[in-house]
């Protein structure tokens, strides 16, 4: 089975930051990210991230089925701009060049295209930086410095619950499937669509009731070991904050200061080539 | 041993007249249970399902009634504190609880995060986690394993991580939730050696709850304590229960080699300590023994029907230069019943989901009544091999008894006449017909088995294939589920296949068993060869069956035949009950 998206310890550096470390930098960056269309900007990070993802030995396995989803919602946004507002570009950059009449109304402008540009750009600052973030950083230590951030630890631990039944709950769903299957309740694409919801039942009731089997048992297992018996608790996988940790995050803070500075100086969060 | 009655020092445990109703029950669980436990002592507590067992390791545990509430009367005191009132986070610094289902209990995301799971809720410093951590994870040997995930670890291991979990805490009791239900033989010998183990290096008192006697025996315990319908009917050591009846009327198994013993027309007295058959005094047993042996005639009986499945050839592997069978090859004849046992991992489910077609064969090919079945969908097969899962929650999905029986037969298009009509006559066979309108909820597990057994039998299969069938049943459930397989057997000449890692079960009731072990094909033969044979049985983790040792030390040539010869006499005994 491929482990898609799981964290895999590779000992980089960015594998050895601490959790909270990679969370604030990875929400700083979408900060940015958001905020700017500065193509210039966009373009560093877009720079920068690629030098990330080969550093942290991220490998395309790990991620390339994700990244299609993520390619797929990208074009089908960029169709639907143009489609509702084909002269969104126009209106911001203002001017208006035509390059080619294409349909009735939907002209392609040269301001369109780089507006369009723009917003693919974005995607690719940030997608590549939650992979990054996801493969090279453990739950439990995750889970950890979650906590001491300030969440509360219960909120904290059920994350790292959750991972740790996912692969339990997986080969639950594919017994039972292939159990139903057997018993004649076809759900692979040979069955209507209409057919295949009304018998999705017969794998989600077994699997809830399986799973609330489980609930509690793991339950009664938690607070058989204390779990919630006292305000604070330690973590074994807890990373201290390192040196590495420190310079991370004031670079990465003095970027997104920087970059919101230089964007946001002429008064606009566009940058015009040609104004 | 002999002393551990005496009264020396004050019970770490004590029951005094205390009885327990769960708030949903009408009758109490528990009457009256007056028990002393002291410290230091390894008590075995056994008796059938629903007897109180563990009902009594919930209340020192402190689950009662905190977690499950209920009425309770009588005195109950464990290290000196009342359950009831210090609750479930008070016991927890004292008692220490290994349940049963290893997954469930294996919280931790690694072996580490788990062993260090109660010290972190403590909130003791890191340094701490990792110093206790190492030392635990030295004492049940899974230093070597500190970063796996549970999904890297055997049975056998997660066990060992539950173990150490409760001791890290330096708790002063612990309690075993029936440890062996779900480990293979030779994994649950280890087991009772690490328990044995901890209880005398660490100097902790110990209760295991079990219906697996004969294996918590392999090493001493103090006392043996019988329940039965929420009543103590016997506190006693090992040597004087084995001798008495007390178990055998309670539906609790005795060790082969004493029901052997029995069987023989001998009275066995505790001064010869039969709790271990390597060093029991079998002198005055001897000659009787031999004498049942040689009188004892069993009918023989050769099946020649054609072969129902063919397994030729077949390799198998998830990851390339992995293989999880390779070249496994055997035949099964119409009206079989027959066992593919091995330890976990070593491919049993793999070859099921190869005959079902859920996984294709990399190599080889499966005959399906001479004919090759690669062509037929899982859907097509499920017509003829009926595949039955270990948990009936694993497959009920309707709420009511019939529709659910029912449902393989529904979404063929069958009408709904013919549907009513064969699910009442497989409702009938199963002896679930008076409660065909009953919600399935109101079932109990042995219930919902036959529930699933059932909805399986309303297609006509010619082959059933279980997966661990008897899976964490106690003895009286066991029989129960597997005499109706047996009559599904002999009444519809019904081939059966079960995977299992219980060797009893192929004892008594298959006349031929694969061995898988690594992938390969380690033995096909009888069981009674199979569990006499040293190195089969060890590399299959099996375990050699106790009636071998018997034999060798009667001094009966043929172990494999005295074996034979002892379960051909139990079945005639069960036929004849019948």
């Amino acid at each position: 089975m491929t482990k898609l998206l799981s964290y895999t310890d590779k000992g980089t550096w960015i594998h050895r930051l601490s959790g909270s470390t990679k969370l604030i930098f990875f929400l700083l960056w979408c900060v940015t990210s958001a905020m700017t269309y500065d193509t210039r900007i966009l373009l560093i990070m877009i720079a920068v991230t690629v030098i990330l993802f080969a550093l942290s030995k991220t490998e395309w396995r790990q991620i390339s089925a994700v990244f299609k989803i993520v390619m797929f919602f990208m074009i089908l946004n960029v169709v639907a701009i143009f489609i509702i507002s084909p002269y969104q570009g126009c209106s911001i950059y203002g001017s208006k060049t035509i390059l080619t009449p294409f349909l009735p109304g939907h002209a392609v402008t040269r301001e369109e295209l780089f507006y369009l540009f723009n917003v693919v750009i974005k995607y690719f600052t940030v997608t590549p930086a939650i992979f990054i973030f996801l493969v090279t950083t453990d739950p439990s230590e995750f889970a950890a410095s979650m906590n001491t951030i300030g969440i509360p630890y219960t909120v904290a631990y059920s994350v790292a619950i959750a991972l740790r039944y996912i692969p339990d709950v997986q080969g639950d769903y594919r017994r039972i499937r292939n159990a139903q299957q057997a018993r004649g309740i076809e759900m692979s694409k040979k069955a209507k669509l209409s057919e295949r919801i009304k018998r999705t039942s017969s794998i989600i009731f077994p699997l809830l009731f399986s799973a609330m089997e489980k609930i509690n048992i793991v339950s009664n297992a938690m607070e058989l070991r204390g779990f919630g018996k006292k305000k604070k608790r330690s973590w074994y996988a807890y990373r201290k904050f390192q040196a590495a940790d420190y310079i991370v995050l004031i670079i990465s803070g003095a970027f997104c200061v920087w970059a919101l500075w230089f964007t946001f100086r002429d008064g606009s969060r566009f940058w015009n080539p040609w104004g | 041993m002999q002393n551990s009655q005496s009264d020396t020092g004050l019970p770490i445990i004590e029951f005094s007249d205390f009885s327990f109703k769960y708030r949903a029950q009408q009758e109490p669980t528990l009457q009256h249970i007056n028990l002393k436990v002291r410290k230091g002592e390894k008590i075995l507590i056994t008796g059938p399902s629903g007897c109180g067992k563990s009902t009594i390791v919930h209340c020192i545990n402190g689950l009662i009634p905190e977690a499950l509430p209920g009425e309770m009367s009588g005195k109950l005191s464990v290290c000196g504190l009342s359950p009831e009132d210090a609750g479930i986070f008070g016991m927890s610094r004292h008692v220490g609880t290994v349940l049963q289902d290893t997954d469930g209990q294996f919280i931790g995301l690694t072996v580490a995060e788990d062993l260090a799971f109660s010290l972190e809720n403590d909130n003791q410093p890191q340094e701490e986690l990792f110093r206790k951590v190492d030392e635990v994870a030295h004492i049940v040997g899974m230093e070597h394993f500190l970063k796996h995930a549970p999904s890297e670890l055997s049975g056998g291991q997660k066990q060992r991580v539950s173990m150490g979990g409760v001791l890290v805490d330096d708790v002063e009791i612990l309690l075993f939730d029936e440890p062996l239900a779900n480990l293979d033989p030779a994994t649950g010998k280890t087991t009772v050696d690490l328990i044995d183990r901890i209880c005398r290096e660490q100097d902790k008192t110990v209760i295991i709850i079990e219906h697996r006697l004969e294996d918590v025996l392999y090493r001493d315990v103090d006392r043996i304590v019988v329940m039965n319908e929420g009543k103590i009917i016997a506190d006693e050591t090992p040597d004087e229960l084995l001798c008495s009846d007390i178990l055998a009327e309670t539906g609790v198994r005795e060790p082969l080699y004493v029901t052997a013993i029995k069987h023989a027309g001998c009275r066995i007295r505790p001064e010869d300590h039969p709790q271990h058959i390597e060093s029991m005094n079998i002198e005055p047993y001897r000659q009787k023994v031999r004498r049942w042996f040689e009188e004892t005639k069993i009918p023989k009986k050769e099946n020649s029907n054609p072969y129902a499945l063919q397994i030729e050839h077949v390799s198998y592997s998830y990851q390339q230069g992995e293989p999880v069978l390779s070249d496994i090859s055997f035949h099964v004849r119409k009206g079989e019943m027959m066992a593919v046992v091995g330890k976990n991992g070593a491919g049993k489910s793999t070859l099921s989901s190869l005959v079902c077609g859920f996984l294709t064969p990399d190599k080889g090919r499966i005959l399906l009544n001479g004919e090759n079945i690669a062509p037929l969908s899982i859907k097509e097969r499920g017509e003829k091999i009926g595949m039955v899962m270990q948990s009936p929650n694993q497959m009920i999905s309707k709420p009511m008894i019939s529709e659910e029986v029912g449902l393989g037969l529904a979404v063929r298009g069958v009408s709904q006449e013919e549907i009513t009509e064969r699910v009442n006559r497989v409702l009938t066979i199963c002896g679930l017909y008076p409660m065909r309108n009953w919600p399935v909820s109101a079932l109990s597990f042995g219930q919902k088995k036959r529930v699933s057994i059932a909805s399986i039998l309303v297609m006509d299969p010619e082959i059933l294939i279980l997966d661990e069938p008897t899976a964490g049943q106690d003895f009286r459930h066991y029989t129960e589920i597997m005499e109706f397989l047996k009559k599904l057997n002999t009444d519809m000449g019904l081939t059966i296949l079960m995977i299992t890692h219980d060797m009893h079960l192929m004892l008594e009731y298959t006349d031929r068993a694969v061995v898988l072990a690594e992938g390969r094909l380690l033995a096909d033969d009888t069981p009674a060869r199979i569990l006499t044979d040293e190195v089969t049985a060890d590399k299959a983790c099996l375990k050699k069956t106790s009636l071998y040792d018997l034999a060798g030390k009667c001094g009966i040539p043929e172990p494999d035949e005295f074996v034979n010869r002892f379960i051909g006499y139990e079945r005639m005994q069960r036929e004849a009950e019948r």
